[in-house]
């Protein structure tokens, strides 16, 4: 397999999980909105701050409003982390590495592209928002199911499922750093109406609302989701399950050819060192700090497994 | 009946339903307009959702655009075909010959056959390949002949296109879309198979090893070299290494490693043995020919010459299928093959040569002129198609340039009938078959792909110009 092949599959495949988490954080967002409370505009910063793209915000557009920040995260060109400018990229990847991917994974991720393209078009209506962000959703989750269903289980396939687990625990790991003081320990057992909008809102950002209401009491409250969201393995976004992917996908790709690459050990001292503790004991060391230190090892991550692999020359 | 100007190879010379259309016509009766236009919409929908687009050169947005497809399929009996084939084999065989002779002994000059200045004063005539024995022998792993049909068992030559020959990947898409839209259709026509073009493809490669040897055991590694995703053909390079199952490779992918070719993989260089390649000579090699060229590898065309690697086509074939060239070919099929050619060559006047350009200049309004060293339809001038300014300013490039110009009569390309608003309505074709050559034998896919000129009357068949493509059907007779 050519370095430039793992290459082009890591990054389509990172570029599709963010265009679906960039798609549910704006959800989460407008929802938000709608509820009334609180500052909508502070929520609609922290949504583009959560989502990585709040430099180049501020930079082009300045004031916060939401129109502003849905076109921002949704369809600006000026933004390479928007919907369509994510949905876009994936497809130009895809089209590089086409001779690795199945007829059906290419289709699905040209029809995504087909579809964003002519969606997006034009500004969407608050009306229309909805549906649309579904369907955007519904395209990501069809080229991941034809992945799953269509792909040979070898070195394509282990790339593919790399770039999506470095976004998504990425993903996360930027929510709970905006969002980390929600989360802090407090006086209070039971948390405010304002609270309570907040843990939700984390909580919708990951699509974890059902999970964690079947598996927590009606008071569970911070502590709970914070270790829901980091520790939890059930959760398919939560830090410790993607890390573990990473790692069992960086073991098969490495199955048989040798000493463990620097990439592999790398992602075993991230989940030796923050991934195996209890909460309290995270708590203790500064979720802040906590958090930060997780995304700075995620990005060295994503550097080692470029060297490991001969990603570039 | 009136009889028609062009040849239609459904309804003939004189409205006589053509035998291989028979099938066809008595399907096509029963069908409804309607139905077919929304197979006509279906058909653009599936071209979009696989990807077959093209780039179009020369814009900033990289705008894809479709080729339009027709759904009538374009008809050819059996043993039409055969004899048809036979041509293109003895043809193939005679560049090939003609290609060694060239970079080696020279004795269709010695023989007085070919004047020296032909070789001598030509652009696509590469030094670097005198002395040269490509793998196999073989210099044109792949060819698609350019042919018109002008009349009942009647084809010409348009061109041999020796290099890189583009648009196979049309010939398979159009059999699957047709497949997949008028599958009864295939149940009363017994069409031949095209699809196996991949799998003879990769053999066919395969089988002219580097003379080193293969890097690693029996089977040879393979890839396909494309100058990368915006080059106007970047589907139909990926797509021929889908089917071959090979690698896709850009030069920046490629190194020199110990005296071979080699590709980064995710575990370090590995050795390739035979280079399908789709980058043109002069990109092939910034050592060797352009040093400003990133689309080739430093370097590979000393690994070729030391015997380490299979390039296809081999470099310097231009000079096979180059225009001037061209008026020599029945020559030069007799002098290889020592047959007289079966195939018709149309008649040329060389703008070089004092009296053909004296005759081309006062001839203009009726005849064809393509520069020599031109491709894709561009600078060309259709006489009878032109306006008078038209040909004043194409006079004046001809006075400058005389040797940059030849000349062909206005040939009567047949018709096939062809979807349009109206129905049913001729328009013009030609025809591309595809021609693998190894050092095990010649091999022409039944079919090809069919141009068709969609405006009405017109004669221009390149997709750049407003051509579109059809199935190609060779019947099992």
């Amino acid at each position: 397999m050519l370095g430039k092949t793992a290459n082009g599959l890591f990054w389509m495949y990172r570029y599709l999980e963010r265009a679906e988490n960039t798609a549910r954080l704006i959800e989460t967002g407008q929802r938000i909105a709608l509820t009334r409370l609180g500052d909508s505009d502070a929520e609609w910063r922290s949504v583009l701050l959560s989502a990585g793209v709040w430099p180049g915000y501020e930079t082009y557009k300045g004031d916060v409003t939401k129109e502003g920040a849905i076109d921002w995260l949704l369809r600006s060109r000026h933004n390479g982390s928007s919907v369509r400018a994510c949905i876009s990229t994936a497809r130009q990847n895809a089209r590089l590495v086409r001779t690795a991917l199945t007829g059906e994974v290419w289709e699905s991720v040209n029809a995504a592209y087909m579809n964003a393209e002519k969606m997006l078009a034009r500004q969407v209506s608050e009306r229309d928002l909805p549906g649309c962000l579904r369907t955007l959703r519904q395209h990501t989750a069809l080229v991941r199911g034809m992945t799953h269903g269509t792909m040979l289980r070898e070195a394509n396939y282990e790339f593919s499922r790399l770039g999506t687990f470095l976004e998504r625990a990425d993903n996360t790991g930027r929510i709970l750093d905006v969002k980390y003081y929600v989360l802090l320990p407090s006086a209070r057992a039971v948390g405010s109406a304002l609270d309570n909008v907040q843990w939700e809102s984390i909580l919708r950002s990951v699509a974890a609302r059902g999970g964690f209401r079947m598996g927590h009491s009606s008071d569970a409250g911070p502590r709970e989701i914070t270790h829901f969201l980091i520790l939890d393995q059930r959760l398919p976004r939560s830090l410790a399950f993607c890390v573990h992917q990473l790692q069992d996908n960086l073991k098969k790709l490495n199955a048989g050819n040798g000493k463990p690459p620097e990439s592999l050990k790398l992602v075993d001292l991230l989940l030796r060192k923050y991934l195996t503790h209890e909460v309290d004991a995270i708590f203790e060391y500064g979720l802040h700090e906590f958090i930060q230190e997780i995304l700075a090892l995620l990005g060295d991550l994503t550097t080692q497994i470029q060297i490991d692999y001969r990603f570039y020359e | 009946m009136t009889k028609t100007d062009f040849f239609d190879e459904m309804w003939g010379f004189e409205q006589d339903l053509r035998e291989p259309y028979a099938q066809f016509h008595e399907w096509f009766e029963q069908e409804d307009t309607a139905r077919l236009r929304a197979k006509q919409r279906e058909a653009e929908e599936l071209f979009r959702l696989t990807g077959i687009t093209f780039n179009v050169y020369g814009r900033d947005d990289a705008e894809e655009r479709l080729i339009p497809f027709d759904i009538i399929p374009r008809i050819i009996s059996g043993n039409e075909w055969y004899k048809l084939s036979r041509g293109i084999e003895q043809r193939v065989r005679a560049i090939n010959a003609f290609l060694h002779d060239i970079y080696h002994k020279q004795e269709i000059i010695k023989a007085g056959r070919l004047p020296s200045e032909m070789i001598a004063n030509n652009d696509a005539f590469l030094p670097q390949m005198i002395g040269v024995e490509p793998p196999g022998g073989v210099y044109t792993h792949i060819v698609g002949v350019d042919l018109v049909h002008t009349g009942p068992g009647e084809f010409y030559v348009l061109e041999d296109n020796a290099r890189t020959p583009s648009g196979v990947s049309y010939m398979l898409e159009n059999r699957e879309t047709m497949l997949q839209m008028f599958p009864e259709l295939f149940s009363c026509n017994r069409v031949q198979s095209v699809q196996n073009y991949p799998t003879n493809l990769r053999r066919s490669l395969g089988a002219t090893t580097p003379r080193l040897g293969p890097t690693h055991g029996e089977d040879p590694v393979v890839a396909v070299l494309t100058p990368g995703i915006f080059n106007s053909a970047y589907f139909e390079h990926a797509f021929l290494a889908d089917q071959m199952g090979v690698e896709l490779v850009e030069g920046h992918d490629l190194r020199v490693v110990n005296g071979r070719v080699a590709m980064r993989t995710i575990r370090g260089y590995t050795p390739i043995d035979v280079l399908y390649r789709r980058v043109d000579d002069e990109f092939l090699d910034p050592l060797n020919f352009r040093p400003d060229s990133q689309l080739g590898v430093p370097g590979i065309m000393d690994v070729y010459r030391a015997g380490g690697i299979t390039i296809a086509n081999a470099p310097g074939t231009g000079i096979a299928d180059d225009k001037a060239i061209y008026s020599y070919m029945p020559d030069i099929v007799e002098f290889y093959t020592g047959e007289r050619p079966l195939l018709n060559n149309v008649p040329t006047w060389r703008c070089s040569d004092p009296d053909d350009f004296a005759y081309v200049r006062e001839n203009l309004a009726d005849l064809v002129v393509k520069e020599v060293h031109g491709s894709g339809g561009y600078g060309m001038l259709v006489g009878p198609a032109a306006t008078k300014k038209d040909i004043a300013a194409f006079r004046k490039k001809l006075e400058a340039r005389p040797a940059n110009y030849i000349a062909q009569p206005t040939l009567s390309l047949s018709t096939v009938p062809t979807f349009t608003r109206a129905g049913l309505s001729p328009r013009h074709v030609d025809l591309r078959p595809f021609v693998l050559m190894s050092p095990n034998g010649i091999n022409v896919t039944p079919g090809g792909l069919t141009r068709v000129a969609l405006q009405k009357g017109s004669l221009v068949v390149n997709s750049s110009q407003g051509g579109g493509t059809k199935d190609t059907w060779v019947l099992e007779d």
